[in-house]
């Protein structure tokens, strides 16, 4: 479905320049979750927007990247702006503070002229679990999981295959983020949806993806399936020490931390 | 009466059912806020006070204010004639009524050219960048640069006096800083998530510029305006004062302090009058300003 | 818990007035704090930073009331401002998340370390350098020197905390106050930072209310944990029992995490009981 060979992205020239992305290839089944997890710098929202077409005008994009047989080039087609869609991390920031639910749902409705925009986005609403009572509001007025959702269903509106979903709910409380955990899950069961999650947090990502990369400073150290991950059985001892740092403090393992450059 | 309460209880429904009510509802939020402040809401008043003013001229005033009566000269302020009369016996009082259309007249034509031409360049230089951007900002620099009482004489000077050349010239003179504005508004909200999320959504350039910057320009913009209108009345009389704006017998409040100058001494009221009136004119449209900026300031969140 | 305790706190209650009403950020809360860490967990709204900055009397334009509110048998409710400054960073300091916001940005990190010294104790410039120095040392930062003369945006956020805490540190403060300290920082900066706080808490027998919405790091760094809902205390336990926690709110919360072992199909939601809001809970 997704196919990523020699990815490399470019920020500024000359002594400037900044490799934030090297050489990154993965490949993505479609109905699959697939996870990339770093810390911060590791250049994984870095590879979600070059998939996306986010950085066109800002770095410069080089390798081969292919969504359902189309290979991208600089600019993504109208078909493409439809089949994949993307979820922020921010809950604040991804909603334009002075458009209403409605105005924010029917957006991408319009621009790919669908047609029964007003049941798309009721329909759109009930999906995330959020009534009709919402769809006046101002994302001021909502709460910041209420946001979330909203921005999930912003991604469905326009029936998408796949969903590029960076950090979502990173900026969520706990029990926030078990619910949105939840949709998630069930949109991809009942939609046949294949995500690529970025994220931090190992445990979220050993609990969503079935297949993971972790990356370091622009390069991908390891490939794993979820299992490898759940039995605690990394191969590179970047990996362990991220797991390690997973499970919460533990003094002995720390003084054991190396530094990774 | 009942009338009224199902308005208010539309404004403050928990629910709004419709873009239009929960449009109706921000803006009622934000008058409520704006009714807090006392000092803006005199800047309200005077700026009412205004419009209503120029719109019920023909009822307040007994004359056109120009008529001459020439036996009636230069008349201390008294029961028949409130404020006066001028050098021409017109009845001064009636002039500043009729003055106050003009007054509003340059003021919301001005506004009309420079609040879209400012937004426009602003929006696209900032939100584009790039060579786009320098040219755009280039151009605004060498309006920026000219002071604007002296460039707007050059104006004038070469279109000719008279009040819609006056009016050209203060907006030629005016814009560039809306440009500024408008384009650091856009530069922040550029790299905003919602900005690349309606980009992943495939909303072309035009549909971003317009449905998503542009909007949250607008209240920089109004705000700056509405400061502004002080500086821009008192141009509009400083071409007035200097024969370049309104012509006689039109009656501009600056062309009247221009006139009566020399009788400052012994006839205070002709030119005094008309200056009180760009004075509380200018003042309010100053309050009134300030007060907008503080229901719009966007570190309250609005 | 050893000896009399270092903060005593009972029914503490921060409420503000806002445009719709008042608004109970604290609703009464009581604890007290030792020569140990105790750890404050609870999502947004619950109170938790309200409750730290309350004892600091940092919480501008709230009312704020307690039946006792004393550190060290110093009443801090009815404390006047001078007295309040002396208490706060000499006696107790707040750590809070980012440090770009606390440190001064046109400073170098040495000379805002070295003013600390220079304000709370009488020595020449070269012994305040010296000892600003040793305390880039002791907070483990490799190249004293270096960061001695960097500027804080020249930092990287681990770092940058680091550097707080030498600050913080500086007066020697009885008890630290740690609002979300490293929920900005990666996680194995994270835990790096937590160990040099942890061995100079140790070394020096100070006490530490450590805030945090991160219920698995509270529970593995602190002594003892408080849970707060609303405003409430609704669980106290040692940390190392939370797994047998009882409060519903709190087996609630620790149900809902994703876990690393397991991949479960749903993760049980957390249901909100109103009841909460109003029932003292917890073991007191």
């Amino acid at each position: 479905m997704i196919d990523v060979r020699g990815l490399d992205v470019v920020f500024g020239h000359g002594k400037q320049a900044f490799h934030a992305v090297r050489d990154v290839s993965f490949s993505v089944e479609r109905g699959h979750s697939f996870g990339l997890v770093g810390e911060s710098g590791s250049g994984k929202t870095t590879v979600l927007r070059a998939l996306a077409g986010l950085l066109d005008r800002v770095a410069r994009v080089s390798g081969e990247m292919t969504v359902a047989q189309e290979t991208l080039l600089r600019d993504r087609s109208r078909e493409f702006r439809r089949r994949v869609q993307m979820v922020f991390q921010d809950p604040f920031g991804s909603l334009h503070p002075r458009h209403t639910v409605d105005t924010i749902l029917g957006e991408p409705a319009r621009v790919h002229r669908l047609d029964r925009i007003s049941e798309r986005i009721v329909t759109a609403l009930e999906e995330v679990g959020l009534d009709a009572s919402f769809r006046f509001r101002y994302p001021h007025q909502i709460s910041g999981g209420q946001r979330q959702r909203v921005s999930i269903a912003r991604a469905l509106i326009t029936d998408p295959e796949i969903i590029l979903l960076d950090e979502p709910t990173s900026a969520l409380d706990v029990s926030v983020q078990a619910e949105v955990l939840n949709l998630l899950m069930r949109l991809k069961r009942d939609h046949g949806l294949t995500y690529i999650l970025v994220s931090h947090n190992l445990a979220v990502i050993a609990h969503m993806c079935e297949t993971l990369s972790v990356m370091q400073n622009g390069a991908v150290v390891e490939t794993m399936g979820v299992q490898q991950l759940r039995d605690h059985t990394p191969e590179m001892p970047y990996t362990r020490q991220l797991l390690t740092a997973s499970l919460g403090y533990d003094r002995a393992a720390i003084d054991a931390f190396e530094e990774f450059t | 009466m009942s009338a009224e309460l199902t308005l208010r209880g539309w404004l403050l429904a928990e629910i709004p059912k419709s873009k239009l009510q929960a449009r109706c509802q921000r803006v009622f939020i934000s008058w409520l806020s704006f009714r807090r402040n006392p000092i803006a809401m005199v800047g309200l008043l005077i700026v009412a006070s205004l419009v209503g003013i120029a719109a019920m001229a023909p009822w307040i005033t007994a004359s056109d204010g120009l008529e001459l009566h020439l036996a009636n000269r230069l008349h201390a302020p008294g029961s028949e004639h409130w404020f006066g009369t001028d050098e021409l016996g017109r009845d001064i009082f009636d002039r500043i009524i009729w003055g106050s259309r003009i007054t509003l007249y340059i003021v919301g034509l001005v506004s009309i050219i420079v609040v879209p031409i400012g937004l426009l360049v602003g929006v696209v230089a900032g939100y584009l960048g790039g060579w786009v951007d320098t040219v755009l900002m280039r151009l605004t620099d060498i309006f920026l640069a000219f002071p604007r009482l002296i460039l707007a004489m050059a104006l004038v000077a070469a279109l000719g006096p008279g009040l819609e050349n006056a009016v050209l010239a203060i907006a030629v003179t005016t814009w560039s800083p809306f440009a500024r504005i408008a384009r650091a508004e856009a530069l922040t909200i550029r790299n905003s998530e919602f900005i690349l999320a309606a980009r992943v959504q495939g909303v072309s350039t035009t549909g971003i510029l317009i449905r998503h910057v542009t909007p949250l320009c607008m209240s920089s913009v109004i705000v700056r305006l509405t400061l502004d209108m002080a500086g821009i009345i008192l141009t509009a009389a400083g071409l007035g004062f200097l024969g370049l704006g309104a012509q006689p017998p039109t009656p501009e409040w600056g062309a009247m302090i221009s006139l009566g100058r020399q009788y400052l001494i012994d006839q205070w009221w002709v030119p005094t009058v008309p200056g009180i009136a760009i004075l509380v004119v200018s003042l309010g449209f100053n309050l009134l300003g300030d007060g907008l900026r503080d229901v719009f300031d966007p570190k309250s969140g609005t | 818990m050893t000896g009399s305790p270092l903060l005593r706190v009972e029914d503490l209650h921060v409420s503000y007035n806002t445009p719709t009403g008042l608004v109970r950020a604290v609703n009464g809360v009581s604890f007290e704090l030792g020569r140990e860490k105790l750890g404050i967990v609870g999502e947004s709204g619950s109170g938790k930073s309200q409750t730290g900055r309350a004892i600091l009397g940092l919480t501008a334009g709230a009312q704020v009331r307690a039946r006792r509110l004393e550190f060290e048998g110093i009443d801090l409710l009815n404390a006047s401002e001078r007295t309040m400054r002396q208490i706060r960073g000499k006696c107790i300091s707040m750590i809070m998340q980012d440090p770009k916001y606390s440190l001064n940005p046109v400073m170098t990190v040495g000379s805002q370390i070295e003013e600390a010294f220079l304000v709370h104790s009488k020595t020449s410039k070269r012994e305040a350098r010296a000892r600003t120095l040793e305390m880039l040392r002791a907070v483990k930062i490799r190249e004293p020197e270096r960061v001695y003369k960097a500027y804080p945006h020249e930092v990287s956020g681990g770092m940058g905390q680091r550097i707080m805490i030498a600050m913080m540190m500086i007066p020697k403060p009885a008890i630290i106050i740690a609002d979300e300290p490293t929920s900005a920082l990666d996680v194995t900066v994270q835990l790096q930072v937590l160990a040099v706080l942890d061995d100079m808490i140790k070394e020096r027998g100070m006490g530490l209310i450590f805030i945090s919405h991160d219920l698995n790091l509270i529970a593995s760094f602190c002594d003892r944990i408080l849970v707060m809902y609303g405003g409430r205390v609704v669980e106290e336990c040692i940390a190392s029992e939370l797994a047998q926690a009882t409060h519903p709110y709190t087996r609630g919360l620790l149900n809902c995490l994703p876990s690393l072992d397991g991949g479960q199909d749903e993760l049980p939601v957390l249901q909100r009981d109103p009841a909460w809001l109003t029932t003292p809970g917890g073991t007191r």
